[in-house]
């Protein structure tokens, strides 16, 4: 596979499986505006997982729907942090929040990519991304720094997720080269991007970002235990009747 | 076979069908309507990435063409320059204060997604004095507002 499709790929993993865990969200969340607020990303995000799709279908020959519901749990290259389960409504919303802040400076940093297309998408889906993160910062403010019981799940949440987003900013040879080519912003203002909006965010909701162990492997396709059931709920009816169309 | 003048006024009355008080060309999601020999083309610019309404407006230009009399359509997409509610006609905001969803408020170029920088008039009474009560509406597009002088809920069309 060549560096470029295993960047939209992974971009296009990414939104998935991130729209599929916002979904799960539709009818259980706890208030209805947020209910309301989380499936109305997840429509944002699989929006964004069509045109990533849509740029490697000719290269992979498989269509997006082929590749969001007949690829196994190894081959898929999204974070190990979207994969995370919604334990806590406090998880739910740190794991959005952490994501906006990488999401939407990559995607800035797409907007001037040499590929037209990816910069055409980039600059659609960052005008989303902009009212994702204004949403989830605003949230994770109010509840870092609202009741003892808020706080309390929130820094949980954060303690929890934190070595994961060691796996956004990664970068391998394939990113190297797309650098290289100006087809990718490169690593480092992504990452200071995310370092100053997490600094500063979580300065005013009174948490800690953790020190300890950081964790990789999601962008390789080596997943944590819950990516399999994810796929299992998400690709059962399209593989229990391939083909199918209504 | 119609002219292409009479076929533009076909695709100007085709409503938006989330917002059917709006036509797609009130929105600014038609871009051109143009001949290809017999073939009508008509451009789109999809709204929200996700906007589950996206593939039932392609399917509502073409059925409209083709029950005035074309004999073939084609739906093309241009993703860029993305969408945004600046394309929104002046006509298009006043239709939709009338159906009851205040138009956004500033241009896209100015809101960098802040809600808090965007604060409309009640589209019911016209007062002011509104107050955000969610982020996002009964589609990706809008947000929930109250108004604090006849009390009622609204949604508002979100500058992007």
């Amino acid at each position: 596979m060549s560096p470029f499709a295993t960047f939209c790929l992974r971009m296009g993993d990414n939104a998935l499986i991130l729209g599929q865990r916002t979904g799960e969200w539709c009818g259980h969340a706890p208030v209805l505006e947020e209910d309301i607020a989380f499936a109305n990303m997840g429509l944002d995000l699989i929006g964004q997982t069509q045109l990533w799709y849509g740029m490697v279908s000719d290269e992979l020959g498989k269509s997006p729907d082929d590749l969001a519901f007949f690829r196994g749990e190894r081959e898929f290259l999204n974070t190990l942090l979207v994969e995370q389960p919604n334990t806590d409504f406090a998880h739910a919303l740190m794991r959005q929040y952490l994501f906006d802040a990488w999401h939407l400076p990559m995607l800035d940093g797409l907007t001037g990519s040499t590929n037209a297309d990816v910069a055409a998408l980039a600059e659609k889906s960052v005008k989303e991304v902009r009212y994702h993160i204004d949403r989830s910062r605003d949230l994770i403010v109010r509840l870092g720094d609202g009741s003892p019981e808020s706080h309390d799940r929130m820094q949980a949440a954060l303690d929890w997720l934190w070595p994961f987003t060691a796996d956004l900013l990664a970068r391998d040879a394939a990113d190297d080269t797309l650098v290289a080519e100006g087809m990718i912003p490169a690593a480092a203002p992504v990452q200071q991007a995310f370092d100053w909006e997490t600094a500063e965010t979580f300065a005013r909701a009174t948490l800690t970002a953790p020190d300890g162990p950081r964790r990789t492997g999601g962008r390789t396709g080596n997943h944590s235990e819950h990516m399999g059931y994810l796929l299992a709920v998400m690709q059962s009816v399209p593989r229990a009747h391939p083909g199918a169309h209504w | 076979m119609p002219t292409l003048d009479q076929m533009r006024a076909v695709v100007a009355q085709v409503p938006d069908p989330e917002i059917p008080a709006v036509s797609l060309v009130d929105l600014g999601i038609v871009r051109d309507v143009a001949l290809e020999g017999e073939t009508v083309v008509v451009t789109v610019t999809p709204t929200y990435t996700g906007c589950p309404a996206t593939a039932v407006i392609a399917l509502d230009i073409e059925t409209e063409l083709l029950r005035q009399g074309a004999d073939k359509v084609r739906i093309d997409t241009r993703m860029s320059p993305a969408w945004t509610t600046d394309w929104i006609t002046d006509q298009g905001r006043e239709k939709l204060r009338a159906y009851g969803i205040a138009p956004p408020t500033v241009a896209a170029a100015n809101c960098a997604g802040m809600l808090s920088a965007q604060s409309p008039d009640c589209p019911l009474c016209g007062s002011a004095d509104t107050a955000l009560i969610a982020g996002r509406g009964s589609t990706p597009c809008k947000a929930q507002f109250r108004c604090n002088s006849c009390l009622e809920p609204f949604d508002y069309f979100k500058a992007i």
